[in-house]
């Protein structure tokens, strides 16, 4: 008895110590901005929030540590993918942290579960990545802003493509997950063709037998398929291991054919054509600075998840700039924000009436360059494009 | 028809390599009393080892060797200097330890090899596919996945239904304190047991690698349908692996395959995907339920 009692004691000094201010140290005049970025960096997908992260930090050093002038300093912690654990993170963060502004999120699940809880506490959320349909229509909020692309965006280029490529019949494929969701009905939206099957793949899934001997008996013109990261990599070996891959031509969204899959994949990539917002060839000043500079300070070329979150980056930076170099006056920091004061480097981006981008999407295909296999730009596919969710938005 | 056979297929190499998983996990449970989540760590370095080694060296063999030595040494490691002092202790302690010890290769692999997935080339002559009827190509690795597979359970039923050894392993699934109790050295019978576990865990993970990608948290993926394996089977059992095995890899297969084609029937086919691709990856937990209700004890229990 006694010793449960003193127990308690204890745990109620340590909560008492943990709730007082005295705790955290005051945030001193001229203490870096703390920026909290909640991300995946184990399994499959891990290396998809490492090129996150790799960016926003070379972006910050690029300009001597600071965004838009300001000093900044990233909190960075994985999610793991787990929706649950990002919660955790994100309260963390808001209580004993006193973090208010946030980036990161990799996954629409996570990002589900992250998202309302920043934006209640008074918190400002950017996505580099993530752009869900559900928090892009009605649910729209005025401090989520997303700079990469509403999800459904990637599919429909994907679609788009799909046209100009000619194909008529398309068997379409994606993880049953938020995202994966978007990009059926993103895709759907603007393919003009038949869907021969559309498949609900597993976000944990390792083993895609199933679903060759599927495509295999479907006989589809084209295959469309929404994997990123490792499931991408895994998906497309197991394609040519079933011999599908000299068969049937795959139209793919970039997610599911980046430069780490290219690398992964290897000579089963040739010849695949990818829709994309953003390639590391863009001729534009702001994008060879980017990848000449990511190169050197990593030695690798980025992903267009680091381009993204490099361009979050500059959007914060722009945003601090226009609103005297703080969050806490966050009507400031919005509309600093939307005015996208920033050199991208997609070339042209701005904000639409729903904090999306309205953006140009681009065809790439897989070539040989030097004898290197690399992804190609090709030619323009959409032009100025919104998303379907933008009318009902009311911010 | 050709499309069926196609999917029986890939049901039953998912069931090989969850058999590999399973025999191991029933046999260290059954025998050993150990409740081991840290199998599927044992199944993840095999798949490290032989990536590290076939990147190394290029050879196939070594590569297999390499998986093997590291599961199975690792495995008696950890039957060592953890589980050792954990037989006496109630069930929680040890999957907290063998949790602990998740996190603990998860980690490790992570400093060793970093966090992203690692992808093991084929060597040619096991790429491609080959025609098992005509107009139904089938990869060859999955066929060679099947037919090893398939020797390991053969080589497994000798090894505990003809050998001494195996005797002891029977006699301890089925009464392990009469075993202690006829003066067997039972230390060396739990080491071994647990060092063979390791190696077919080990095994089922140099053959996963060149077939999904190898890369941190992969045995946790696993192991959630190799525990579905042994309690369908019944806990102990090595037949009862193989069977439980079997069936959750088909019917899981099966299941992706149809339940959605079944259902466009009836409904709007986005719904009926979205519904489908649900129903199936609850199939094998239903099916687990099922098996439950009717034999508590699993197909084929070992303590009878």
């Amino acid at each position: 008895m006694r010793h449960s009692t003193s127990r308690r004691a204890v745990l109620a000094a340590g909560l008492v110590v943990a709730a007082s201010p005295l705790a955290k140290p005051a945030i001193a005049q001229g203490a870096p901005l703390r920026i909290g970025v909640i991300t995946t960096l184990s399994g499959p997908g891990g290396y998809l929030g490492a090129d996150a992260r790799d960016a926003l930090q070379l972006a910050a050093e690029m300009d001597g540590g600071r965004l838009g002038g300001v000093p900044v300093q990233f909190v960075v912690e994985d999610d793991a993918l787990r929706p649950a654990q990002g919660k955790q993170i994100a309260e963390r963060f808001l209580r004993n942290e006193r973090i208010r502004l946030f980036t990161g999120v990799i996954f629409s699940n996570v990002l589900g579960a992250v998202v309302p809880d920043i934006l209640d506490a008074d918190g400002i959320y950017v996505s580099c990545n993530a752009g869900p349909s559900n928090f892009a229509g009605r649910e729209c909020r005025r401090n989520y802003f997303v700079v990469s692309w509403q999800n459904d965006n990637l599919h429909e280029s994907a679609g788009a493509l799909a046209n100009i490529m000619g194909y008529q019949r398309v068997f379409i494929l994606a993880p049953n997950y938020q995202a994966g969701r978007d990009a059926l009905t993103g895709f759907k939206r603007l393919f003009r063709g038949t869907i021969t099957n559309e498949v609900y793949t597993r976000l944990d899934q390792t083993d895609y037998a199933a679903e060759m001997a599927q495509i295999r008996a479907a006989r589809p013109d084209a295959v469309y398929h929404f994997h990123p990261g490792g499931l991408g990599i895994a998906f497309i070996r197991q394609y040519a291991q079933a011999g599908l891959l000299g068969t049937i031509p795959q139209v793919l969204p970039s997610p599911s054919m980046d430069v780490v899959t290219l690398a992964a994949v290897g000579d089963a990539a040739e010849g695949v054509d990818v829709s994309s917002h953003w390639n590391s060839d863009f001729d534009n000043a702001e994008s060879r600075r980017f990848v000449e500079a990511f190169r050197r300070r990593y030695n690798r070329t980025p992903t267009y998840y680091a381009q993204q979150a490099y361009d979050t980056a500059l959007a914060i930076g722009a945003a601090l700039r226009g609103a005297g170099g703080s969050v806490n006056d966050t009507e400031a920091f919005r509309t600093a924000m939307l005015r996208a004061d920033f050199p991208s480097t997609r070339g042209k981006f701005r904000f639409g009436p729903n904090q999306h981008p309205i953006q140009d999407w681009y065809a790439l295909k897989v070539e040989r360059v030097s004898g290197q296999l690399a992804l190609v730009t090709k030619r323009k596919i959409l032009e100025n494009h919104s998303d379907a969710y933008a009318a009902s938005c009311r911010v | 028809m050709t499309l069926l056979l196609e999917q029986l297929l890939n049901g039953v190499q998912l069931g090989v390599t969850l058999f590999l998983l399973g025999s191991g996990l029933t046999l260290i449970f059954g025998i050993m009393g150990v409740i081991n989540l840290a199998h599927g760590s044992l199944y993840m370095i095999g798949a490290f080892a032989a990536a590290f080694v076939a990147a190394e060296t290029g050879s196939v063999f070594l590569a297999l060797l390499g998986g093997l030595v590291a599961a199975g040494l690792t495995g008696m490691a950890i039957e060592f200097v953890v589980l050792r002092r954990l037989y006496a202790r109630d069930h929680l302690d040890q999957v907290l330890a063998t949790f602990g010890l998740i996190l603990f290769f998860n980690q490790g692999m992570v400093i060793l090899f970093g966090r992203q997935p690692i992808f093991v080339a084929l060597p040619p002559f096991l790429s491609g596919a080959v025609e098992i009827l005509p107009g139904v190509p089938y990869p060859v690795y999955r066929l060679l996945i099947i037919v090893l597979g398939l020797l390991v359970a053969v080589g497994l039923w000798f090894l505990i239904q003809r050998t001494r050894i195996g005797a002891l392993v029977r006699a301890g699934a089925t009464n392990r304190e009469m075993v202690r109790a006829l003066g067997v050295d039972i230390r060396l019978l739990y080491t071994l047991v647990f060092g063979l576990g390791a190696l077919l865990a080990g095994f089922a993970g140099v053959m996963a690698g060149p077939v999904y990608s190898v890369n941190v948290g992969m045995g946790e993926q696993i192991l959630i349908l190799t525990f579905v394996v042994v309690v369908i089977g019944g806990v102990g059992s090595i037949r009862g692996a193989m069977y439980g095995a079997l069936l959750v890899g088909v019917v899981d297969t099966i299941l992706r395959a149809y339940v959605p084609g079944l259902l466009r029937a009836v409904m709007d086919a986005s719904q009926a995907d979205m519904l489908g691709a649900g129903l199936a990856s609850m199939g094998v937990y239903l099916l687990m339920a099922l098996v439950l209700l009717l034999k508590p004890r699993g197909l084929f229990p070992a303590h009878a």
